[in-house]
């Protein structure tokens, strides 16, 4: 058992992180925000483009189809950057479409996706919708900026200033209009998109205990660091704490793709990311209140993943109801699932 | 990243499951929890069991007598041996897994022949003299002290919160040989035998009706200076050798033991009713997450300490522990307030297995280390944030 990074894990990672810090510093993520985007639609399909070139999108698929044959591990590890750098995009809809959707792959069209009606996310910018509403999956391809009009959505306006959102009222019928059966089990892909988002909010839960560990060691009260308070110290080890336990189930996860484990991961990652960023708006004091901190982006981009696939009620539910699952205990291998019976659990 | 056993992994833990299987039944009943004698007496033979079939000292170095197994099969033979339903290390908890790795780190060879092999053995008993009336957290301002005539050294003070000194045979003590040197660097570790003149013992019964803890007074005790682990005045970093053994797997038993009580939770609520109510369900639910993230986090940590540059000799670090006792504290006291809730009104029947669990569960966010000591830890050795004062 090694349950680390691999050498070339972790160059995978730092490879990811050093692209976005080049591609989407933070004046770029600011400038999003504030209404004044430095990068019109050409930007960001560049953008795009150099994720698609780093495998963002086809890390999975076969080396025979243009993809890098990794597995989930690896594409949690480059998710979970993202999560970090706040990138916004449907950026898990597009990695399950590569393969399914022609030009998801390589980053060159957007693709989004959906389970039930509701909120949707960046569905004008995407040039497809996987819908995961059934057994099988069904991509929808409206084109470019017809999606709202093709699933009768309305613009919300989103808590997000990165994220927009529409509402979907319902979804379209089987087998109705322009939309296409693809032989992809859905139930699968909706696993990968909670386990993909749960990576996210971990990187964004880990991001906001360094933010805050930052400050906390900058800032001035008192005459002295207010990290060297206890009260803000303790704030600080229950945020990290909160990562690392996320961290170890989102990676987990990815190793077993157990149901029970991706809907553990996505629970603890959502909780990490939304009290995390909590937490660190209180470590900011005043300073945490303003638009100018970074700190409500990572909030409201909880938030929303939060609400995304698996919603904390659902995945509370759905553990409830596998510990009923599991037989007697003292004979059982799924109470003390993945591992704890000895079967081996490998990529 | 893997989850993978390795062949001679999977062979020990078929191996060790085969032995548990016919071993377990030819086991006598387990004795009363308040009769101390009888569960050394039980606690010592499985002791001997394991010693007779291998399995002692599973961690230690094999040159003190150990198997010198990687820190994954220690984590096997922790997980198989709960999921059988075998007896807990009780009585011999601090001489297995706290004074007897630090006799094997820190000891002389006279030492480590004197000590070790009774305690692999199952014949002598260890508690730890660690703590004091006016040194809990704050461990370094203990008052004991040893003065040095002769070839004995003369201990006068008192000790608190010692598990065992009932039933003792040695008690691992931290003393204060020099008054005069910062607090940290007066202290000596010494092996004192329990039945010497001048040591008395006085039960302290905890709010779970239980005496597993003692108060010890010591009255001008003499200690052979030949029961000094390493130099004098050099305690405190011998001490803190075993401590990092303490927060590191100590607990790893007691979580696949809370994932099996969680399941019967969940079923007895089915069965009475309880599961209807949604709130106590998704509590259920959550804590299924928590108690495998725990797992998860124990085979992290073993991997990192496995893979580390020691080659898993040094056990998990005492940082790594520290993440762990804060959550698993906390999880385990959360689990038996759900417990609680499923039974409802029979909660209150202090006989019932979970009402025990809930009350002794209330020494988790306390014992070794409180959670307090733990975020300190965190935040100063992991995060770097500067000393709190």
């Amino acid at each position: 058992m090694d349950f680390r990074l691999t050498d070339d894990q972790r160059a995978l990672r730092a490879g990811m992180r050093e692209l976005l810090a080049a591609r989407f510093p933070r004046e770029r993520l600011r400038s999003l925000v504030d209404g004044d985007p430095l990068d019109g639609a050409g930007a960001v399909r560049e953008l795009w483009r150099a994720l698609g070139d780093a495998g963002l999108f086809a890390l999975r698929l076969p080396e025979s189809d243009g993809g890098s044959g990794l597995g989930l591990p690896e594409a949690v590890l480059l998710f979970e950057e993202t999560g970090r750098a706040l990138l916004p995009g449907p950026l898990a809809a597009t990695h399950l479409a590569a393969g399914l959707v022609p030009g998801a792959a390589e980053g060159h069209r957007l693709v989004t996706a959906l389970d039930r009606p509701g909120p949707v996310a960046h569905l004008a910018q995407a040039a497809a919708v996987l819908l995961l509403d059934g057994a099988t999956a069904r991509v929808l391809t409206p084109g470019e900026g017809e999606g709202p009009k093709a699933l009768g959505a309305a613009p919300l306006r989103s808590v997000d200033p990165a994220t927009p959102l529409h509402r979907v009222p319902h979804l379209p019928p089987p087998l109705g209009g322009s939309s296409l059966e693809v032989t992809a089990d859905a139930g699968r892909l909706y696993g990968e998109a909670t386990l993909l988002t749960a990576a996210q909010q971990l990187g964004s839960a880990r991001r906001t205990v360094e933010t805050a560990v930052a400050h906390a060691r900058r800032r001035f009260q008192f005459g002295r660091p207010v990290g060297a308070f206890q009260a803000v110290q303790h704030l600080c080890a229950d945020m990290h704490v909160r990562a690392e336990l996320a961290r170890v189930s989102v990676y987990a996860a990815s190793i077993t793709a157990d149901p029970a484990e991706i809907a553990g991961a996505k629970l603890l990652a959502d909780s990490a990311a939304i009290r995390n960023a909590r937490d660190c708006l209180q470590v900011y004091g005043g300073l945490g209140f303003t638009w100018e901190a970074d700190v409500h982006l990572h909030l409201k981009r909880a938030w929303i993943h939060a609400g995304q696939w698996q919603s904390v009620a659902e995945g509370e539910e759905f553990l409830a109801n596998r510990l009923l699952m599991s037989g007697p205990p003292e004979t059982s291998s799924d109470v003390l699932a993945g591992g704890l019976d000895g079967g081996n659990v490998a990529l | 990243m893997d989850l993978y056993e390795t062949p001679e992994e999977q062979e020990f833990r078929h191996r060790l499951r085969a032995w548990l299987r016919g071993k377990l039944p030819t086991l006598p009943p387990e004795p009363a929890a308040t009769d101390w004698p009888g569960r050394r007496a039980y606690d010592c033979a499985w002791q001997r069991a394991l010693h007779d079939a291998g399995y002692a000292g599973l961690h230690w170095p094999a040159d003190a007598g150990g198997r010198g197994a990687t820190p994954t099969q220690h984590l096997i033979f922790l997980e198989e041996t709960e999921r059988a339903g075998a007896p807990y290390v009780g009585a011999n908890f601090v001489g297995l897994l706290h004074a007897g790795p630090t006799i094997a780190a820190e000891g002389t060879d006279g030492q480590r022949a004197r000590w070790l092999p009774p305690i692999l053995r199952g014949e002598e008993v260890w508690c730890q003299g660690f703590s004091e009336p006016e040194a809990g957290s704050d461990l370094a301002a203990l008052r004991t002290r040893a003065v040095r005539d002769g070839d004995c050294y003369v201990v006068d003070g008192s000790k608190l919160w010692t598990s065992h000194a009932e039933v003792a045979d040695w008690c691992e003590l931290l003393v204060r040989t020099d008054p005069t040197a910062p607090r940290h660097r007066g202290l000596s570790w010494l092996a004192l035998p329990m039945d010497a003149p001048g040591v008395t013992v006085r039960p302290l019964r905890t709010l779970a009706g239980s005496t597993e803890f003692a108060e010890v007074f010591l009255d001008a005790v003499r200690v052979p200076v030949t029961h000094r682990l390493g130099a004098e005045n050099d305690g405190w970093r011998v001490t803190m050798v075993t401590l990092s053994f303490e927060r590191g797997t100590a607990f790893v038993g007691e979580v696949v033991a809370c994932r099996r009580t969680l399941a019967r939770l969940a079923r007895a609520a089915r069965e009475n009713g309880r599961w209807d109510d949604a709130v106590l369900r998704r509590r259920l639910g959550s804590l299924h997450a928590e108690f495998s993230a725990l797992w998860r986090l124990t085979q992290w940590n073993v991997s990192e300490a496995e893979h580390a540059p020691s080659g898993g000799r040094g056990g998990v670090p005492g940082v790594a522990g520290s993440v762990f006792k804060l959550r698993y504290s906390q999880a385990r006291q959360e689990l038996y307030e759900a417990a609680a809730e499923v039974l409802g009104p029979d909660s209150l029947d202090g006989g019932h297995e979970w009402t025990a669990g809930r009350l002794s569960s209330l020494s988790y966010t306390i014992a070794a280390g409180t959670s307090q000591i733990q975020r300190n830890i965190v935040a100063e050795r992991v995060l770097g944030l500067p000393r709190a004062r």
